[in-house]
C-alpha cells in the first residue's frame, strides 16, 4: 500500500527539551494510523510540524509524494491537511454552522467585494457550501439540533464532534485527530469511533489520530506508531505493537503481560 | 429545526432579515430616517448627520477591533486621510462627491494597509502601538505638509456637488450621509455572512488555529485594516464636507478614543452594537450641553466643567461597560427585547 | 557644528532620559507583574504633579514636604486604581485591559481639569538654582537636580527587587504566576502592589518633569513617549527601559532643539517603528511562545 505522508528523520527540539528526535513513520493511505505514547512524548508536536506550525531542525515531511518544507500552514490546508486539536480550538464567537462553514474557507474563491455586495458568485458559493455542509456534515455527525447554538454553550462532547465537522469542512485527504475522544464518556466515545470509521471507509480519508484511549485505539486502528521521549519505538499492525516488549515497557513501564493486556484492552475486562 | 433541501430555503434562512415581523420593523424605520429631515428642526438635523458620519467610522473600527480582534489608536488618523483627500480634491479637481469619497475611502484605506504591515511580525498590543505611531505620522503630515494640507490653517471646501446640485445645507447633506451609512452597515453585515467575515472572527477568537485552518492570516489582517480604513476614510470624507474645512486638530488623537469607546459601549463585535454605540455616544456631549445650559442661571459656573465632565463621563463608560457590560449596548438592546417579546404575548 | 550646544543639549537630552528611564521602570514594573500595558501612566504623572501643586503651593507646605506626599498619593492611586478596575478585569483579553487604562486615563484627565483647572501652571521652584557644569558644558539646575533624585530613586528600586523579599515575590509572580500561587506568594498582593510601586516611580519623575516644563492636563501626554521607551526596550525589560529611557530622551530632545518641537515625537515615534518592523519584542524583551 502507498503511503500518503512519510515522516523522515524529523527532529524538534525546544532549546533543551528534544521534543522530537530523529521521527520516522509512514502513514499507509485509506487507513486510520495511530500514534501512541505517553504525554509528554512529543504527538501534538508531531501534529504541529505537519501543520506547518513547527518547524522542524531535522527531517522531512512528505506527503502526497512531495516535501512540504517551507509550505505554508494555511497551504497545507489547502492540500487536504485537515486537523482537530487536542485543547478545543472552537472560535467561540461564532456558532456551530459558522464554524464549520470556516473549515471550508481554503476552498471558495469569492473576493472582498463580492463579499460586501453578497450577490452573484459569492452569494452561490456560500449557498453551495451550506447546503454542502449539511447534507453530508451535519446529518452525517447528527448535529441537526445545535447548528445555531453559540458553540461555548455546548458540551465538551458536542464540542469535539463540532471540531470534527469543522475539519471535514475542509474536504481532508488526511484527517488529523489529536485525542479525538479524551474526555468522553462512553457511548460518546463509541460513537465517535463510528464516525472515525465511516469517515475512512466512505469518504476515503486517511485518518491519522492521536488517542490514549487504548481499548479505541486497538478497535479501530490498521497501523500504529509508538512514541516516546520522542523517539519511535515501534510501528506496526495493532497485534504486533502490543506483543512488543519494548512497547510494553517504556509505554506502561511494567513487563507483566497480564496487567498490560487488561491496561490496553480495558473493554474486554468490563465485558 | 430541520430545513428542506431545497436551495430556496437556505437562501431565506441566510437573508438578513428572516422574520416578516424584522421585515416590517426594518422598513419603517428606513421610513423613519427618510422622513426625519422634514419634521426634524435644524438642531436635530445637524445631530442626525453627526450620527450618520459616526455610524460609519465606528462600523468600520468595529471590523478591525471588534471582530478581528486588532485595536487601533489611528481611526483619527485614517479618518484625516479621508477628510484631506476630499477637501484637496475639492479645491484641486471640482470632482463630484461620489468620486471624491470613493478615493478618499480608497486611500485611507491604502494607509491603512501600510500600516497593518507589521502584523506580520507583531500581535496585539504591539500592533496598536503602530497604529498609534501611524496617527502621529500623519498628524505630522496633517500638521507640515503645507503645500498640500494648508498646514495648521488647514483647508477649506467647496459644498459637495453631483450634477450640478450642490449640497450645502445640513438637510442635503443628510441626503448624502445617511443612506451611506445605511449602504455601509448593510455591507459590512453582507461581510460577516461569508468566508471573510468568518476569518475576521477566527483571527480574533484563535489566531494561530485560523492560520492551521487554511486562513492565511496576514492577508485577512491587512483586508480587515484595508476595509475598516476605508470607512474611516469615506467618514472623514463626509465630516470634510460636513464642517466644510479640516484641520490637523479636526482628528486628535481623542478622536480615536472617542471611537473605541463607542465600539466598546455599543458592543465590540456586534454591527447593531456600532450603531448604537455611535448614537450613545455622539449625544453624550450634546446631553451633556443641554444639561449645562440648564443648570447655569444657577451655577454660573457650569460652562466650565462642561469639558472635564465629558472627559470623566466618557473614561468612565468606557471602564463601566468593560467591567459590567463588555458586550455592550447591543446587550442591553436583546435584553430589552426579549422581554417584550414574552410579554405579554409572543411576536 | 557647534558641539558645545550639541554636549549641552545632549546632556539635557540623557538627563531627561534618566526621567524615563525611571518611569520606564514603573511601567514595566506593572507589565511584569500583572501583564497589564497602562496607557494611564502619564495621567498617574500628572496627578501626582497637580498634588504636589495643590500640598506645596496650595497649602504652603515646604516642598520637602510636599513631594514625599504627592508621591504618596500617586502611589496610591496606583493601587486603587488596580483594585477597583483592573481587578475585575483578571482573565478579560488583554484588548479590554488595555482599553480599561485608556478610559481611566481619560476620568483622570477630566478630574484633574475639574479641580485644578484647564489652563497651564508652574510648579513652586523647589530643587536648588545654582547652575550645574560639566566640563564647560552648562546643564540646567531643575533637570540635573531632578535627574539626581530619579537616578537616586532608580537605584534604590533595582536594589529593592533585586534582594527584597517583596522584589523576589514580585519576580517569581513575572515569571510564573501558577507555580508563584503554589509556593505561597499571594499574587493578589503582588499584582497590587506592582501598581503601587509603578506608580510611585511614575509619579516622582511626574513631579520632577513637572518641574522643569510646566503642568496642564495634557501633560499626561508624555505617557506616549514612555510608551515608545518601553516598546523600544522590551515590554518586560527593566534594562531595557533604563537603556531605552536614556536613548529616547536624549533623542527627543536632540531631535526638539535641531529640528523644532513638532519633530520631537516623529523622532522618536520614527525609532519605534523601525524596532517593530525588525525587532517586534524590542531590543530586550522576551518573545512570548505560542502554543496549540
Ligand atoms: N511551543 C513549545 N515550547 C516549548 N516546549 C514545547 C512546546 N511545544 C511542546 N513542547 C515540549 O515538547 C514536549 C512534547 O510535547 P507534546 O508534543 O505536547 O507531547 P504530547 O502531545 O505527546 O503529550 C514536551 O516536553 C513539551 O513541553
Ligand atoms: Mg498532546
Amino acid at each position: 500500500m502507498s503511503s500518503i505522508l512519510e515522516i523522515n528523520n524529523l527532529s524538534l527540539s525546544f532549546g533543551g527539551v528534544k521534543a522530537l528526535q530523529d521521527v520516522s513513520f509512514r502513514v499507509p493511505e485509506n487507513t486510520v494510523t495511530t500514534v501512541i505514547g505517553p504525554n509528554g512524548a512529543g504527538k501534538t508536536s508531531l501534529f504541529n510540524c505537519i501543520s506547518g506550525f513547527y518547524k522542524p531542525q531535522q527531517g522531512t515531511i512528505r506527503y502526497q509524494g512531495e516535501v512540504l518544507a517551507g509550505v505554508k500552514p494555511p497551504v497545507r490546508a489547502a492540500m487536504g491537511l485537515a486537523r482537530t486539536f487536542q485543547n478545543i480550538a472552537l472560535f467561540r464567537g461564532m456558532t456551530v454552522l459558522d464554524n464549520i462553514k470556516l473549515g471550508a474557507h481554503v476552498h471558495m474563491k469569492s473576493g472582498l467585494l463580492g463579499s460586501l455586495a453578497y450577490f452573484g458568485a459569492a452569494r452561490r458559493e456560500e449557498m453551495a457550501v451550506r447546503s454542502h455542509v449539511e447534507q453530508h456534515i451535519i446529518d452525517f455527525l447528527e448535529i441537526d439540533h445545535i447548528r445555531r447554538q453559540p458553540v461555548a454553550s455546548l458540551s465538551y462532547g458536542l464540542q469535539k464532534r463540532v471540531e470534527l465537522a469543522r475539519a471535514l469542512a475542509m474536504r481532508p485527504k488526511v484527517l488529523m485527530l489529536d485525542e479525538p475522544v479524551a474526555g468522553m464518556n462512553r457511548e460518546e466515545k463509541e460513537d465517535m469511533a463510528r464516525f472515525i470509521l465511516d469517515i475512512r471507509e466512505e469518504w476515503g480519508v486517511t485518518v491519522l489520530m492521536v488517542e490514549h484511549d487504548m481499548g479505541m485505539v486497538m478497535d479501530i486502528s490498521d497501523h500504529i506508531a509508538v512514541l516516546n521521549f520522542g523517539q519511535v519505538i515501534t510501528e506496526g499492525l495493532p497485534e504486533e505493537v502490543q506483543k512488543n516488549p519494548q512497547v510494553i515497557e517504556a509505554y506502561l513501564g511494567t513487563s507483566d503481560m497480564d496487567s498490560l493486556r487488561k491496561k490496553l484492552n480495558p473493554e474486554q475486562e468490563v465485558a | 429545526m430541520r430545513i428542506g433541501d431545497a436551495k430556496q430555503s437556505y437562501e431565506a434562512d441566510e437573508a438578513i432579515l428572516t422574520s416578516s415581523t424584522q421585515k416590517i420593523w426594518f422598513a419603517l424605520f428606513l421610513f423613519a430616517l427618510l422622513l426625519f429631515p422634514f419634521v426634524a428642526d435644524a438642531y436635530l438635523l445637524y445631530l442626525g448627520c453627526l450620527v450618520g458620519i459616526a455610524v460609519i467610522s465606528t462600523t468600520g473600527l468595529n471590523i478591525l477591533t471588534g471582530f478581528t480582534g486588532l485595536i487601533s489608536l489611528g481611526q483619527a488618523g485614517f479618518m484625516g486621510v479621508g477628510g484631506y483627500t476630499v477637501a484637496w480634491l475639492s479645491a484641486n479637481t471640482g470632482l463630484p462627491f461620489p468620486v471624491t469619497l470613493l478615493l478618499a475611502g480608497l486611500l485611507a484605506a491604502a494607509v491603512g494597509i501600510l500600516v497593518g504591515l507589521p502584523s506580520l511580525r507583531v500581535k496585539g498590543l504591539y500592533l496598536a502601538i503602530a497604529t498609534l505611531a501611524a496617527s502621529v505620522f500623519l498628524h505630522f503630515i496633517f500638521a507640515e505638509w503645507e503645500s498640500v494640507t494648508g498646514g495648521m490653517g488647514g483647508l477649506s471646501l467647496e459644498p459637495a456637488h453631483l450634477f450640478g446640485l450642490t449640497f450645502q445645507s445640513d438637510f442635503g447633506m443628510y441626503f448624502i450621509i445617511v443612506p451611506l451609512a445605511v449602504l455601509m452597515v448593510l455591507a459590512a453585515k453582507n461581510v460577516f455572512r461569508t468566508r471573510i467575515g468568518r476569518a475576521f472572527i477566527a483571527i480574533r477568537d484563535r489566531d494561530i488555529s485560523a492560520e492551521i485552518l487554511g486562513i492565511n492570516l496576514l492577508h485577512y489582517k491587512l483586508m480587515s485594516f484595508a476595509l475598516s480604513s476605508f470607512y474611516a476614510g469615506v467618514a472623514g470624507g463626509l465630516f470634510a464636507y460636513f464642517f466644510r474645512v479640516v484641520t490637523p486638530e479636526s482628528f486628535p488623537l481623542s478622536m480615536s478614543i472617542f471611537y473605541l469607546a463607542a465600539v466598546i459601549v455599543g458592543g465590540m463585535g456586534n454591527l447593531l452594537g456600532g450603531i448604537l454605540g455611535a448614537a450613545f455616544m455622539t449625544l453624550i456631549p450634546e446631553a451633556l450641553k443641554l444639561l449645562t445650559a440648564a443648570l447655569t442661571p444657577f451655577y454660573p459656573n457650569a460652562p466650565i466643567f462642561m469639558s472635564p465632565m465629558l472627559e470623566i463621563i466618557f473614561g468612565a463608560l468606557i471602564v463601566g461597560f468593560l467591567i459590567f457590560e463588555p458586550h455592550g449596548l447591543a446587550e442591553i438592546w436583546h435584553r430589552i427585547r426579549r422581554f417584550f417579546s414574552l410579554w405579554p404575548f409572543k411576536n | 557644528m557647534d558641539w558645545l550646544f550639541f554636549g549641552e543639549i545632549s546632556l539635557a537630552g540623557l538627563a531627561m532620559g534618566g526621567l524615563y528611564a525611571l518611569i520606564g521602570l514603573g511601567f514595566v514594573i506593572i507589565y511584569k507583574a500583572t501583564r497589564v500595558i497602562n496607557f494611564a501612566i502619564g495621567e498617574i504623572m500628572m496627578f501626582a504633579a497637580y498634588l504636589f501643586l495643590a500640598f506645596a503651593g496650595g497649602m504652603e507646605m515646604s516642598p520637602w514636604v510636599a513631594l514625599p506626599l504627592a508621591v504618596l498619593g500617586g502611589s496610591l492611586l496606583g493601587g486603587v486604581i488596580e483594585k477597583i478596575m483592573i481587578r475585575p478585569m483578571l482573565g478579560e483579553s488583554s484588548i479590554s485591559v488595555v482599553m480599561v487604562t485608556i478610559g481611566i486615563a481619560s476620568i483622570l484627565v477630566g478630574v484633574v481639569e475639574m479641580i485644578w483647572g484647564a489652563d497651564p501652571q508652574l510648579l513652586p521652584s523647589f530643587l536648588p538654582r545654582k547652575p550645574v557644569f560639566i566640563g564647560e558644558m552648562y546643564l540646567a539646575p531643575k533637570i540635573a537636580y531632578g535627574f539626581l533624585i530619579g537616578a537616586a530613586l532608580l537605584i534604590v528600586y533595582l536594589l529593592y527587587f533585586r534582594f527584597s523579599r517583596g522584589g523576589v515575590a514580585l519576580r517569581a509572580t513575572a515569571s510564573d504566576q501558577a507555580a508563584a500561587y503554589s509556593m505561597g506568594i499571594n499574587v493578589r498582593r503582588v499584582f497590587n502592589l506592582a501598581w503601587v510601586f509603578g506608580s510611585l516611580a511614575a509619579s516622582l519623575a511626574g513631579v520632577l518633569v513637572a518641574a522643569t516644563g510646566g503642568l496642564s492636563p495634557q501633560f499626561g501626554a508624555i505617557g506616549l513617549s514612555v510608551l515608545v521607551v518601553v516598546i523600544v526596550g522590551g515590554l518586560d525589560s527593566i534594562v531595557g527601559a533604563l537603556i531605552a529611557g536614556v536613548f529616547i530622551g536624549w533623542l527627543e530632545t536632540v531631535a526638539g532643539a535641531y529640528l523644532g518641537g513638532e519633530y520631537r515625537m516623529p523622532a522618536t515615534f520614527a525609532v519605534l517603528a523601525v524596532i517593530l518592523v525588525f525587532r517586534p519584542y524590542g531590543l530586550f524583551g522576551t518573545h512570548e511562545i505560542e502554543r496549540v
